[in-house]
């Protein structure tokens, strides 16, 4: 029997949902392999029974919680798919101020209609199998992780840094071109996209599990930057991680 | 003739980008409740944007939205220029009006195609026409997919850009590219366009009209979908720093979505307001598909934002063989962008596939941002949607529950929300 699979989004822009659909003409094979039981955005179609549930998006409400848990319960193989999902991403931005001040930024006088909590990766709430990073997520990689799934084999995570990925690709170091970039201690697995089109890497995909970050730090202040700039950096995609809470 | 009793809620209405709800409550033919909610989780990008670089500030603002992030991207820089008092090149302009255009085509493929049609065919997704229309998937696909690529050879990755930049780019494509996507869009997508002109003209859109005001950006010269001033069907221009006058944002305690108003009770933005405010400057080939369905300006039909839609992408493909031809012959240059940060405050004002776009940024003399204030299309149209239903749902109100309930989910597809942006939404509760 084929895989039921199901995608849910939480808190997020709906672009690893729309990278997933950006297969364009794979997602005809994709559809055949599986069956998609609850994908909302392209589908009022709905299910309750699911074998891989994706989650798309960070928990930055009660009802989020409540609803993850729920999904939780249903699914026997739960994946975080994207930054938000797996460790917050852009949205833990907003926990380096407080809500009171987040909502009054935003709403104003009306603040009092609506309440937000501290942004949470999934795995912050319920147990998660697999994790997408990235954002957006790697096309390739959410197909090898479905492939892995349905396959029954293990999905095994990239372990390299940025850099090594970057360096294949030939690009000339953004240090030298004066940019400071996560590369040395993000994990690798997006071939390097950003630095490949001139810019640098902002660590949207987490660390690597052995980060040399203090080499890291070296490196920055090599290049006349402060340990507080660095830790700004890896809060545009990681703030719900410890190094950049510090 | 007993009255209706009409009593539902569609939670999350499906094949919209977010999440939405509408509230129906009617006893005795007499409606009690009425809603469009957005109960979509709030973002806080006004308020998380604060305190970073403006790099940082361009390079985070296009997460509003995976749908819409090259518009997204495009207000961000277009707003830090305008605060700096950045020129762009002409080269620049244009590969920043390609890269658009590009967007704008695969939104509304994704819209027309993805979201829309399966109403017609009565299937709840595109998944089962895979195996039953599936010639009209594959050119959706094809169609999409030719967009995408365009896009992400231009800055990176459609979803998010990466190359884009305030004052140009930092990688500009190579001509054999260019070449590439000319022979495409001359090609296989005029075929694919020509059949999609086809198979729409074979649906029937529901008969129902609200006039209203339409608000979208405003030029003499040309279809605009960057800058130029802010035009309306009921008054004249208005300048774009003037942008609040216009998009009154304003809290309603059901909705994590703002909603505004203009001149009349709510104003609608999107490929029909576009069209209504500047059909006038529509290539003669998109013309002459608007002719086809009958779409006349002012089109009072909000079902016919597809139609519109259509019509557009006819348009931005014969616009991007004009940009593409005139890259060819000039040759591309490898500008640098250059900016000099100071302070001040911009304004950036886009035609997202959705409608018009502001981002107004002020940043102190390091180039930090102080403060931002970003009005999304789709809160502009949640009043118009709220208006809409409010005629609506008294015309078919005698209709079974299933209808009323399709009825008024395609009137909110229609409008190809994208709640993300605007907080996030679409459930439709009939309680």
């Amino acid at each position: 029997m084929k895989p039921r699979v199901a995608f849910f989004d939480f808190t997020g822009c709906e672009g690893c949902q729309l990278e997933t659909l950006n297969f364009n003409l794979e997602v005809v094979d994709l559809i055949n392999a599986v069956d998609i039981v609850e994908f909302r955005e392209i589908s009022s179609d709905h299910s309750d029974n699911y074998d891989i549930a994706f989650i798309e998006g960070s928990i930055t409400t009660d009802r989020d919680i409540a609803r993850l848990q729920d999904i939780r319960n249903k699914a026997k193989v739960l994946v975080a798919l994207g930054a938000c999902a797996c460790t917050g991403g852009v949205n833990s931005l907003k926990n380096f101020y407080s809500m009171e001040e987040n909502l009054k930024v935003v709403y104003g006088e009306s603040a009092k209609y609506y309440k937000t909590i501290p942004t949470r990766p999934a795995h912050a709430v319920v147990p998660v199998e697999f994790f997408l990073h990235g954002c957006p997520p790697n096309r390739n990689e959410i197909i090898r992780l479905i492939k892995c799934v349905v396959a029954g084999k293990k999905f095994e995570q990239c372990q390299n840094p940025v850099c090594v990925e970057c360096k294949l690709a030939e690009n000339v170091c953004a240090f030298e071109r004066g940019e400071f970039c996560l590369g040395p201690v993000t994990r690798g697995g997006c071939n390097a996209v950003c630095i490949t089109a001139g810019r640098k890497c902002w660590g949207c995909r987490s660390l690597v599990d052995e980060p040399n970050i203090n080499s890291q730090k070296d490196l920055l202040a090599k290049y006349g930057l402060t340990v507080n700039d660095v830790l700004k950096q890896f809060r545009l995609f990681n703030g719900t991680l410890e190094v950049a809470k510090q | 003739m007993t009255k209706a009793n009409v009593n539902f809620t569609v939670h999350h209405v499906c094949r919209v980008e977010g999440h939405g709800n509408i509230v129906v409550n009617a006893k005795d033919g007499k409606i009690e409740e009425l809603k469009w909610e957005i109960p979509e989780s709030p973002r806080f990008f006004e308020s998380m944007l604060r305190g970073l670089d403006y790099r940082d500030v361009n390079f985070i603002a296009p997460r509003i939205c995976g749908i819409c992030a090259v518009a997204h991207a495009t207000a961000s820089i277009e707003a830090a220029e305008a605060a700096f008092n950045v020129k762009l090149t002409e080269q620049a302009s244009l590969v920043r009006e390609l890269l658009l255009d590009a967007e704008t085509i695969t939104s509304h493929v994704l819209h027309y195609y993805f979201l829309v049609a399966p109403d017609f065919f009565g299937v709840g997704s595109v998944i089962p026409l895979a195996s039953t229309h599936t010639d009209v998937v594959l050119r959706a696909l094809r169609m999409k997919k030719t967009a995408n690529d365009w896009a992400d050879m231009l800055c990176g990755r459609k979803t998010h850009p990466i190359s884009m930049v305030a004052g140009g780019f930092v990688k500009w494509p190579e001509m054999e590219q260019l070449k590439w996507l000319k022979e495409k869009l001359e090609g296989e997508y005029m075929k694919d366009l020509d059949a999609s002109v086809e198979l729409f003209k074979t649906l029937k859109f529901p008969d129902f009209t609200r006039e209203t005001e339409y608000i979208a950006l405003f030029r003499p010269d040309k279809y605009s979908f960057i800058g130029g001033a802010i035009g309306s069907t009921d008054c004249k221009p208005i300048p774009i720093n003037d942008y609040q006058k216009v998009a009154n944002e304003f809290c309603v305690p059901w909705s994590t979505a703002k909603f505004t108003r203009h001149l009349r009770d709510s104003y609608q933005v999107g490929a029909l307001a576009r069209f209504n405010v500047n059909s006038d400057k529509l290539h003669p080939k998109a013309k002459k598909v608007a002719q086809t369905f009958g779409l006349k300006a002012p089109c009072y039909n909000p079902y016919f934002i597809s139609v519109a839609q259509l019509v557009e992408t006819v348009h931005a493909v014969e616009n991007s063989i004009m940009i593409l031809d005139k890259l060819l012959s000039k040759g591309i240059k490898q500008e640098k962008p250059e900016v000099k940060v100071k302070a001040g405050r911009g304004v950036g004002a886009v035609e997202a596939p959705r409608g018009i776009l502001f981002h107004d940024y002020t940043f102190d003399d390091s180039g930090k941002l102080i403060a931002a204030n970003i009005v999304i299309p789709t809160n502009e149209n949640h009043n118009s949607i709220q208006h809409d239903f409010e005629k609506l749902l008294p015309e078919i109100i005698d209709k079974p529950q299933d209808q009323i309930k399709l009825a008024m989910e395609m009137l909110v597809r229609a409008y190809d929300p994208c709640i993300s942006c605007s907080a996030h939404m679409l459930e439709v509760k009939f309680k």
